[in-house]
């Protein structure tokens, strides 16, 4: 593989040439070509409108690329999934609220066909990944919106997926349950090997976790800069206190503000 | 409130110190709940009574209740077995009911092309009044009360069909969008995703249509007449106005109405019992 030097394995995602156009005519995503390697944390980072939750949603298969080849693991998008190898977390913690902490978290493996005494373990243990083990036989309403999004992590972490997709999943959120999620997030990527794709319009967290960063802009929807972040593996919470923090967060922004000549700048 | 403190009831359990003010509060709420509009009905009943005895209104015209309620004991075991009549066909239509509405109601939402083709008829059955075509259904059907029923099933069935097809469709799209992430098949998102979804719907609706069966029953019997043997309360409330029976008709109509609140009690405890735990229509809000 050309230039990789890091531990990272072989490309997992491919996207080349990718255009998406709605029924509208809007261009969501104009030709984005990206590949991502085993163990990367990539954030997609851009103000709304370009097209970064239309690329996961792809990536996932929930969506078809109108034209352009989009690979996951060597298959199509979707084809992954259903073997449990990606998952997906939504910005919203997408509870069902007549179900319990422990059956939410049970769902992506009953509809595997496991029964509840054989996923029981699977279970437990991405609850307690989660610090969540006492809230099994809690309801979702019972639950903070912190808690309740790290109930969406947990059943995203059950299947013990590859790649982890996740769309905005903590812009709901206050600033300091926010800052603790991340870091469980940065926990488990490194833990679980996981590849993550995290999508933001935050500079600041996507600066925190990832190790790459892909900025991007809209009208159209497209890519307009890759940054390889050094050192994620090694970071904890005093690096958003280091001057190297800092000073990464400058460079990505100016690269987003370069972007943005005619989008007011709000986040 | 000084009828509290002088109800037996709180008196009986020593209150402990140390109990929790909340509960307490609660307990007591509870009781008012029940206290204060059992009160408030006898003392419509007996203002009732002394106003009938007072004026000396004659009880062909008015009945006083304790009269109403003699009528009752002594026609009880006819009126019972009227009632069983009535009973029997609100139960049965609004069983109906819930099948033909929650079977076509999941197929509507499963298809929009069935929907469309077979929506205005639903419409149609919902908007003409049902003492308009009773006459035509009983005249159509042998036998009188499969046509009574099929009055009582007609009015009842509208509610179930429309509230179970918006249920169905009112799930979550990102819970929808997890479903298919997970490869989940047909049957499985109907299972775990769209019946569940659709259950607070269908338990209004099934408060709604409890109530519209009995109405159903009883118009329809209205429209029958007493052409039948086996009769309901709506034909010996007819009987009765005929005979200038006054006080059997009120007993009758209190039949009925108790029946009606029976319908919406079992109704109510239901949708409590399969909702309470999560959804936020029976979820009770601490202080």
């Amino acid at each position: 593989m050309p230039l990789d030097t890091s531990a990272q394995g072989a490309a997992q995602i491919e996207m080349s040439h990718v255009f998406k156009r709605f029924d509208n005519g809007t261009l969501a995503l104009q030709d984005m070509d990206l590949t991502i390697r085993q163990g990367e944390f990539v954030s997609l980072l851009g103000p709304s409108g370009c097209g970064k939750s239309t690329a996961l949603r792809m990536i996932s298969g929930l969506l078809a690329p109108s034209s352009g080849q989009i690979t996951v693991n060597g298959h199509a998008p979707g084809k992954g999934v259903q073997g449990g190898d990606v998952s997906f977390v939504f910005q919203e913690p997408t509870l069902m609220p007549w179900a319990t902490v422990f059956d939410n978290v049970y769902l992506p493996l009953k509809l595997r066909g496991l029964s509840r005494r054989q996923a029981e373990a699977q279970v437990t243990e991405a609850l307690e990944m989660v610090g969540l083990a006492k809230f099994g036989g809690s309801y979702p309403r019972e639950l903070s919106g912190g808690m309740k999004m790290r109930v969406s992590i947990a059943r995203a972490m059950v299947t013990k997926p590859k790649l982890l997709l996740m769309d905005e999943p903590f812009a709901a959120l206050d600033e300091m349950t926010r800052f603790k999620l991340n870091n469980d997030v940065l926990n488990l990527w490194r833990r679980n090997g996981l590849t993550v794709i995290f999508v933001t319009h935050s500079v600041f967290e996507s600066v925190y976790l990832s190790s790459r960063v892909v900025v991007m802009a809209p009208r159209p929807g497209r890519v307009v800069h890759d940054m390889a972040l050094p050192d994620a593996a090694r970071r904890d919470a005093h690096y958003r206190t280091t001057p190297e923090y800092a000073e990464t967060c400058r460079l990505v922004s100016d690269a987003l503000e370069g972007t943005m000549d005619d989008v007011d700048l709000n986040h | 409130m000084s009828t509290s403190t002088t109800d037996p009831v709180t008196m009986a359990p020593q209150a402990a110190p140390s109990e929790d003010p909340a509960l307490r509060a609660a307990r007591r709420e509870r009781r008012m709940r029940i206290l204060m509009p059992s009160l408030a009905l006898l003392a419509a009943l007996g203002l009732w009574e002394f106003l009938v005895r007072y004026n000396e209104i004659p009880h062909y015209l008015i009945p006083a209740p304790s009269l109403i309620l003699e009528t009752l004991w002594k026609d009880g075991p006819s009126l019972l077995s009227s009632a069983w009549f009535t009973v029997k066909l609100t139960l049965l239509s609004l069983g109906l009911a819930i099948i033909g509405g929650v079977a076509l109601g999941m197929v509507f939402a499963l298809s929009r092309t069935i929907e469309m083709s077979l929506f205005p008829f639903a419409v149609i059955l919902q908007v003409t009044p049902v003492v308009a075509i009773a006459p035509l259904i009983l005249i159509y059907v042998d036998s009188t009360f499969a046509a009574l029923l099929i009055c009582a099933w007609i009015v009842a069935f509208f509610p179930i069909l429309s509230n179970t097809a918006i249920g169905m469709r009112s799930a979550d799209h990102n819970l929808r969008d997890l479903f298919s992430l997970y490869g989940a098949t047909k049957w499985q998102r109907l299972r775990y995703l769209l019946i569940p979804s659709a259950l607070p719907y269908f338990m209004a609706a099934l408060k709604i249509a409890g109530g519209l069966a009995l109405i159903g029953a009883v118009v329809a019997e209205f429209v029958a007449g007493t052409a039948g043997q086996n009769t309901g309360l709506a034909s010996r409330i007819l009987e009765s106005s005929f005979r200038n029976e006054i006080p059997r008709m009120f007993a009758a109509l209190l039949l009925v109405s108790m029946l009606g609140i029976l319908i919406f009690l079992a109704t109510s405890w239901l949708s409590r019992a399969v909702l309470s735990h999560w959804h936020e229509s029976e979820i009770k809000r601490q202080g």
